[in-house]
């Protein structure tokens, strides 16, 4: 995988903690200091509650694998030299559900609920982007 | 006067071919619809006292072009899912008599001008992830993984609605597939197929909804609105959910059944929103035709095909006919019922239901005048 080809992602004004903590190698979500709820992707309110009112929790970086797909289609061109790449769907420890590449396994190894771990993957001198690796031996190693 | 004349009804419909068409735009494929429907209801523009648009870059250009000035306007987003909403607000606003003739304009030329869905700057961008199939991508892995959904399971799907195409001039792609087609078909994002995906083409639609009392005086055959229902699934929506929108699609089933005692027994085609070809399983499910998880083995017998227990999607829809975001099936619906959908024609079709399930589901149940 070539990070520096994939798109950059869109930091707007409540994700942008989220970023700088994974810049710091930490996987932070939102959480409403009201009623507790988690939240992600970040954003202004709590809709179990309503409060504005949150700060921002560490997440284990632990999850299993809910869903994934594999993309052959090309929907940028600057991933045309990485596809097929995958995206799974994965539900963290915390409840939470994320969307990220799965990496060092291969597309053919990936299962329902498979365990995995967040990586931080430093891209380049301003971008961390967090993946996720299985946390189980790989029957076939890979490098990808 | 009676509740029934109060009815909305369709009275015209109007649609453009669907291809690529460099040389006009999404206001002038809107413009032509409109006036193929102006033409089929007969009546004018200036009767035209409602305004309902989607997709079309600019209401107040097409209102300008067209000459219009309606006591309601509105434009809505350019999602499939704003289709069965612009049906239902048009019934709201005719059955509160708000409007008498409310004319719903759609207008699409992503394909002339190379506008796909997907790739753009969005929630998971980072990670490569985008377009509303990969989506439907993770949903169909779970539901495979759930009830045993197989890839050859869904393959009915997409052959029957080309089978259905294969009848329609006005479809885009009419060549049968065979089940080998569909398997070999290259993955766009696994394990949706190529054959699983909506076609994307130019066009335009229109839609005339007036009430029946004022349909009568009018050329075109009207078809009534018998019933109309909607629920959301916008909570949670940056990650589609896990339970293939079955609340939402069980309370917009109740109503829509409920308010005009239609049943499924009654129902003679179906139009199911198939953006991809696992939302038909989704819809089919959630409106309770079948069990959630059956509904891939119920197909199989061909129920989805012309001459089979619920016909559906008979134009070819979005799969195979053209990806006009639910307007060209509501035509297709209103086709069937007036008789008029020649060469696919269901017999004695009474009544057809309209169905989509996205984050904004609904239905519509089409029957005949009373």
């Amino acid at each position: 995988m070539n990070p520096n080809m994939w798109p950059r992602p869109d930091i707007t004004l409540w994700s942008r903690p989220f970023w700088d903590g994974v810049r710091r190698h930490e996987l932070i979500a939102q959480r409403c200091i009201h009623c507790g709820q988690l939240r992600y992707p970040p954003g202004p309110t709590c809709n179990r509650c309503l409060s504005d009112r949150h700060d921002w929790t560490r997440l284990t970086g632990e999850g299993q694998v809910q869903s994934w797909v594999v993309f052959h289609q090309v929907y940028w061109n600057e991933l045309a030299t990485e596809v097929p790449y995958n995206v799974a769907l994965i539900r963290l420890a915390e409840d939470v559900l994320f969307i990220s590449n799965l990496v060092g396994v291969d597309h053919a190894e990936v299962h329902m609920g498979m365990p995995v771990r967040v990586v931080f993957d430093d891209v380049d001198d301003d971008l961390t982007v967090p993946r996720f690796a299985p946390t189980e031996p790989s029957t076939q190693a890979s490098t990808r | 006067m009676s509740p029934v004349e109060q009815s909305a009804c369709v009275v015209g419909v109007g649609t453009t071919e669907w291809g690529s068409f460099p040389d006009t735009d999404a206001h002038g494929l809107g413009i032509q619809a409109f006036k193929g429907a102006l033409e089929d209801a007969g009546v004018g523009a200036t009767d035209i006292d409602g305004l309902i648009t989607s997709r079309i870059p600019s209401y107040t250009q097409f209102a300008d072009a067209t000459g219009i000035d309606p006591s309601f306007t509105v434009a809505l987003p350019a999602e499939g899912r704003q289709s069965g909403v612009a049906i239902g607000l048009a019934k709201s606003l005719i059955d509160s008599h708000q409007c008498d003739v409310v004319a719903l304009v759609y207008g699409n030329n992503g394909r002339s001008q190379r506008v796909y869905y997907g790739g753009g700057d969005e929630a998971f961008s980072a990670w490569g992830f985008t377009s509303p199939g990969a989506q439907h991508a993770l949903l169909l892995r779970q539901h495979m993984h759930r009830y045993g959904t197989t890839p050859d399971q869904l393959a009915e799907v997409a052959i029957t609605f080309r089978h259905h195409a294969s009848l329609n001039p006005s479809a885009v792609m009419r060549e049968p597939i065979t089940r080998q087609d569909y398997h070999s078909s290259r993955f766009i994002v696994e394990p949706l197929h190529l054959f699983d995906y909506c076609l994307i083409n130019d066009g335009g639609v229109c839609l005339i909804i007036t009430r029946q009392e004022r349909a009568r005086d009018l050329r075109g055959t009207p078809v009534r609105i018998l019933g109309y229902g909607q629920a959301a699934s916008l909570t949670g929506s940056p990650f589609y959910p896990n339970d293939f929108f079955y609340p939402a699609l069980q309370r917009v089933a109740k109503q829509t059944y409920e308010q005009c005692g239609v049943g499924k027994e009654d129902l003679d085609a179906l139009m199911i929103y198939d953006n991809f070809s696992p939302t038909v399983l989704f819809t089919l499910e959630g409106f309770g035709f079948c069990a959630p998880g059956e509904s891939a083995e119920w197909i199989q017998e061909g129920t989805l095909r012309l001459g089979g227990k619920y016909p559906t999607n008979t134009s070819g829809g979005h799969l195979s006919e053209s990806y006009m975001q639910g307007w060209a099936l509501n035509v297709e619906a209103v086709r069937q019922v007036r008789g008029d959908a020649s060469g696919r024609q269901v017999p004695d079709c009474r009544t057809v239901q309209y169905m989509a399930a996205t984050p904004i589901s609904s239905s519509v149940i089409y029957g005949r005048e009373s």
